[in-house]
C-alpha cells in the first residue's frame, strides 16, 4: 500500500511536468495548426541554458533567464519559419519543425557531449515524507508550481483578451481575422507561452530523481507527445488529464517493474506509448479532442 | 504553309505541340536513351570503382527502397508516419532470425531457423507487411498528424522489444546478419570465386548488383502503382478524403492498404540494411532513422518516386562521403580533431535543407528537376512551376477540406 501511494504521488508529480509540456503542444496546435516536433529540443535547450547559466548568475536568475531563452527560441521559430508558412498543409508544418529539431538537437548534443550537467537546485536532492510515503522535494515543488501555472493558464485562457482571441482563432481563423484579431500575434504569443512552459518543465525535469542534463532529457520530453495526443490535440483540459495519466502509468510500470519483468527491463519508458495507442484505438481523436465531423 | 508549321518543330522546342499539357511529356527517344546509358553505367561501375563506393551504393539502394515506400504513404497519401524505422527493424530482424543459425555468441543465446536467405528476405518483407497490417486499423482511423504521433510510439515500442527479446534480436548488442545467397550463389567474398574482365567480384560488387535489381524493381512497382487506379485513389485521398469517398474510393481500405505496401517496402529496406551493415542492433532503428527517411522524401519531393530515390541518395551518401573526405570538406574534422564530426555536419545540413525546401521549394529536388526541364522546353513561358507539383497542389486544395465543421473547442 505504501508503495502504491508513493508511486501514485510520484506519478502525479511526473504527470504535472508532462502536462506542462503537453499544454505547450496543445496551445501551439490550437493557435497555429502546427504539431511542434521541436518541443523535445526546446526542452533540452531550456535545461541546457539553465544548467549553464545558474553557475554565473545564481540559480534563480539563471532559471528565469533560461526559461526566457527557451521562450525566445520558440518565438524565433514562429516568426522566422512558421509564420511564413501560414495555410500550408499540416504535414509540411510538422516536417519543418522536424527540420528545426534536427539542427537544434544536434547543436545541443554536441555542446553537452557525454557530460551530465548539473543544475544546482537550492532544494537539493532531499525528499519529503508523509508517514511512509516519500516524494523528492524537487518533484513536490514541481507539482505545486505546475499546478499554479496551469491554473493561471486556464484563467488567462478563459478570461484574458489573449485567451479569448486565441480561442476565437482556433475556432475559425478566417472569421477571427475578419473580426480584427491578429492571427500572427496570437500565434507568436502561443509559441512564447509554450516555450516558457517547456522551459519551466525542463527546470524540474532535470532535478532529482533524474540525474541531470543529458541528451536523454530529449526522449523524456517526447513522452509528453502521447500525453497531448491522448487528451486530444486541441483540448487544453485533455493535455492536463493526458499528462497525469501518462505520468501515473509510467510511474506504476517502473515501480512494479519486478512483477512486469516478463515484458522486459525499462518497460516504464514505453508504457506512455502503449497507453496512447490503446486510447487511440477506441477514440481516434483522443479523450477530449474535437471529433472531426465531415458532412458531405 | 510550311512557315506556319515550322516554328513548333524546331530544335529545342520539340514538345511544344502540346503546350497546354506540359506536365505530360511526349515520349521522345531521349528519355529511354538516357535511362539505358544510366543503366549501362550502373552495370559497369563495379569494374572500375573501388569498394567504398560500391558499399555506399548498396546502402543507398536500400535507402531508396525504404524512401519510395515512405513516400507512397506520406507524399502520395498524405499520412505522416514516423514509424518507418520500426518496420525496417521488423524486416531486418525477421531476416536475421529466419536465415540466421541458432547458437550462443558470448552471453546471448540466439535462436534462428537457418533457412535459405532468400526465404529470409521474403519473410522480412512479409512480416513487416504483417506488422503494418496489424497497425493499420489504427492508421486507417487516424488522420495525418494523429497518425504521425501514434506511429512515433511504434518506434519506441520497437526499441524496447529489440532490447529485451534477446533470443531473437540479440538484445542490446545486436546480432550479425547471415550472408545473402541465391540458389547456391553466395553474395560473399568467395564461393564461388568470380572474376569478370580480370576484376575480382567480391561481396561489395555482388551486393551492388543485388541492390540495383531490388531498387529498380521497387522503383518500377511504385511508379506503376501511382499511374494506376489505386495510385490515383491515393492521391485523391491526400487532397480530400471527402472528395475521395464521394468518388467511390474506399477510404479506410486504401489507407490500410497503402500502410501495408509502405511497410513491406520498409521491410525490404530493412533486410538490405542488415546486409549492408552485416549486423543489426537496436540503435540502428531509432527515431533518428525515421526522421532521416522523412528528410529523404521531403528533400526529394513529396509524392515523387524519382524524388524519393534522389533524396535517399543525398541523405545516405552525404555522411559517408563527409566521413571519408573529412580532411577536404571545410568545417568537418575527423574524430578527435577540431571541427564538426561528419555525422553532425550532415545533420546540420539535412535540418537546414528540410527547412529551406519546405519554405522555398515544396516540391523538392524532383520539382527542381521538372522546372529546369520545362524551362529548357519553352524558355519564353514562365510559369510558377513550383506550384504545379503534387506536393503543393494539395496545399491549396485541401485547406477547406482539412477543417471540416468543428464543434466547440477545449
Amino acid at each position: 500500500m505504501t508503495q502504491f501511494l508513493s508511486l501514485l504521488l510520484n506519478g502525479i508529480s511526473l504527470g504535472a511536468i508532462y502536462a506542462l509540456i503537453a499544454l505547450g503542444f496543445v496551445i501551439i496546435f490550437k493557435a497555429s495548426e502546427v504539431v511542434s516536433f521541436t518541443h523535445g529540443s526546446l526542452l533540452l535547450l531550456g535545461a541546457y541554458s539553465i544548467a549553464r547559466l545558474s553557475e554565473p548568475l545564481g540559480f534563480f536568475l539563471g532559471a528565469v533567464v533560461g526559461v526566457a531563452i527557451t521562450a525566445l527560441a520558440a518565438l524565433a521559430i514562429e516568426r522566422l519559419i512558421i509564420n511564413r508558412l501560414r495555410g500550408a498543409p499540416v504535414i509540411s508544418l510538422a516536417i519543418v519543425t522536424i527540420g528545426v529539431d534536427i539542427i537544434l538537437l544536434t547543436e545541443l548534443i554536441r555542446r553537452i557531449g557525454s557530460d551530465i550537467l548539473n543544475v544546482p537546485h537550492p532544494w537539493g536532492g532531499g525528499s519529503f515524507r508523509i508517514g511512509d510515503v516519500g516524494i523528492s522535494q524537487n518533484r513536490l515543488i514541481a507539482t505545486i508550481v505546475a499546478g499554479v501555472l496551469i491554473a493561471l493558464f486556464f484563467a488567462a485562457f478563459k478570461y484574458s483578451s489573449w485567451g479569448v482571441s486565441m480561442r476565437a482563432s482556433a475556432e475559425d481563423g478566417e472569421t477571427a481575422a475578419l473580426m480584427g484579431i491578429r492571427l500572427g500575434r496570437v500565434s507568436a504569443l502561443a509559441w512564447v507561452v509554450a516555450g516558457a512552459l517547456a522551459g519551466v518543465a525542463a527546470l524540474f525535469l532535470v532535478g532529482s530523481p533524474t540525474p541531470g542534463v543529458s541528451p536523454t532529457v530529449y526522449t523524456v520530453a517526447l513522452r509528453a507527445f502521447p500525453a497531448a495526443i491522448l487528451g486530444g490535440l486541441d483540448s487544453t483540459g485533455g493535455a492536463l488529464v493526458g499528462g497525469l495519466l501518462i505520468g501515473m502509468a509510467e510511474s506504476f510500470a517502473a515501480g512494479y517493474q519486478d512483477q512486469l519483468l516478463f515484458l522486459g527491463r525499462g518497460f516504464g519508458d514505453v508504457v506512455p506509448y502503449i497507453v496512447m495507442i490503446a486510447v487511440l484505438l477506441v477514440r481516434p481523436s483522443g479523450l477530449f479532442g474535437t471529433k472531426e465531423l465531415t458532412r458531405v | 504553309m510550311s512557315e506556319t508549321t515550322a516554328p513548333p518543330a524546331q530544335g529545342p522546342a520539340r514538345n511544344v505541340d502540346r503546350p497546354a499539357v506540359a506536365a505530360a511529356p511526349r515520349r521522345s527517344w531521349l528519355r529511354p536513351l538516357l535511362l539505358v546509358v544510366a543503366l549501362v553505367v550502373m552495370l559497369a561501375l563495379p569494374l572500375y570503382v573501388e569498394e567504398f563506393w560500391l558499399r555506399t551504393g548498396f546502402a543507398v539502394f536500400g535507402a531508396i527502397v525504404g524512401a519510395i515506400g515512405l513516400n507512397l504513404l506520406v507524399g502520395t497519401t498524405g499520412q505522416l508516419s514516423l514509424a518507418h524505422a520500426f518496420f525496417l527493424a521488423v524486416g531486418a530482424i525477421s531476416y536475421v532470425f529466419v536465415s540466421g543459425e541458432s547458437g550462443g555468441i558470448g552471453l546471448a543465446d540466439l535462436s534462428g531457423l537457418g533457412w535459405p536467405p532468400l526465404i529470409g528476405m521474403i519473410a522480412g518483407v512479409l512480416l513487416a507487411g504483417l506488422a503494418g497490417l496489424i497497425f493499420s486499423p489504427i492508421a486507417a482511423r487516424l488522420r495525418g498528424i494523429y497518425l504521425g504521433v501514434a506511429s512515433l510510439g511504434l518506434v519506441f515500442i520497437g526499441q524496447h522489444v529489440l532490447n529485451s527479446w534477446t533470443s531473437v534480436t540479440g538484445g542490446f548488442n545486436g546480432r550479425s546478419a547471415p550472408e545473402f545467397s541465391l540458389f547456391g550463389f553466395t553474395f560473399g567474398n568467395t564461393d564461388p570465386d568470380l572474376f569478370v574482365l580480370g576484376v575480382p567480384f567480391r561481396e561489395a560488387e555482388r551486393l551492388w548488383y543485388l541492390g540495383l535489381v531490388l531498387a529498380l524493381a521497387a522503383y518500377l512497382f511504385a511508379r506503376n502503382l501511382l499511374r494506376s487506379r489505386p495510385g490515383r485513389a491515393l492521391q485523391t485521398l491526400r487532397d480530400s478524403e471527402v472528395a475521395a469517398s464521394v468518388m467511390g474510393v474506399n477510404v479506410q481500405g486504401y489507407k490500410a492498404r497503402v500502410f501495408l505496401v509502405s511497410s513491406m517496402y520498409a521491410g525490404l529496406a530493412g533486410v538490405m540494411y542488415a546486409l549492408s551493415i552485416g549486423s543489426v542492433a537496436p540503435e540502428s532503428f531509432g527515431l533518428e532513422v525515421s526522421i532521416l527517411y522523412l528528410a529523404m522524401i521531403v528533400l526529394g519531393g513529396l509524392g515523387s518516386v524519382g524524388g524519393a530515390a534522389l533524396g535517399a541518395l543525398f541523405v545516405t551518401a552525404l555522411p559517408l562521403i563527409f566521413q571519408r573526405y573529412a580532411d577536404v570538406v571545410p568545417l568537418v574534422g575527423g574524430p578527435g580533431e577540431g571541427g564538426l564530426a561528419a555525422g553532425e555536419a550532415a545533420r546540420y545540413l539535412f535540418g537546414l535543407a528540410i527547412i529551406l525546401v519546405v519554405l522555398f521549394q515544396p516540391s523538392g529536388l524532383a520539382g527542381l528537376a521538372a522546372r529546369f526541364r520545362r524551362k529548357g522546353r519553352d524558355p519564353g513561358g514562365v510559369r510558377p512551376t513550383g506550384h504545379s507539383s503534387a506536393a503543393t497542389s494539395s496545399s491549396t486544395s485541401n485547406v477547406p477540406s482539412d477543417r471540416p465543421a468543428q464543434g466547440s473547442t477545449t
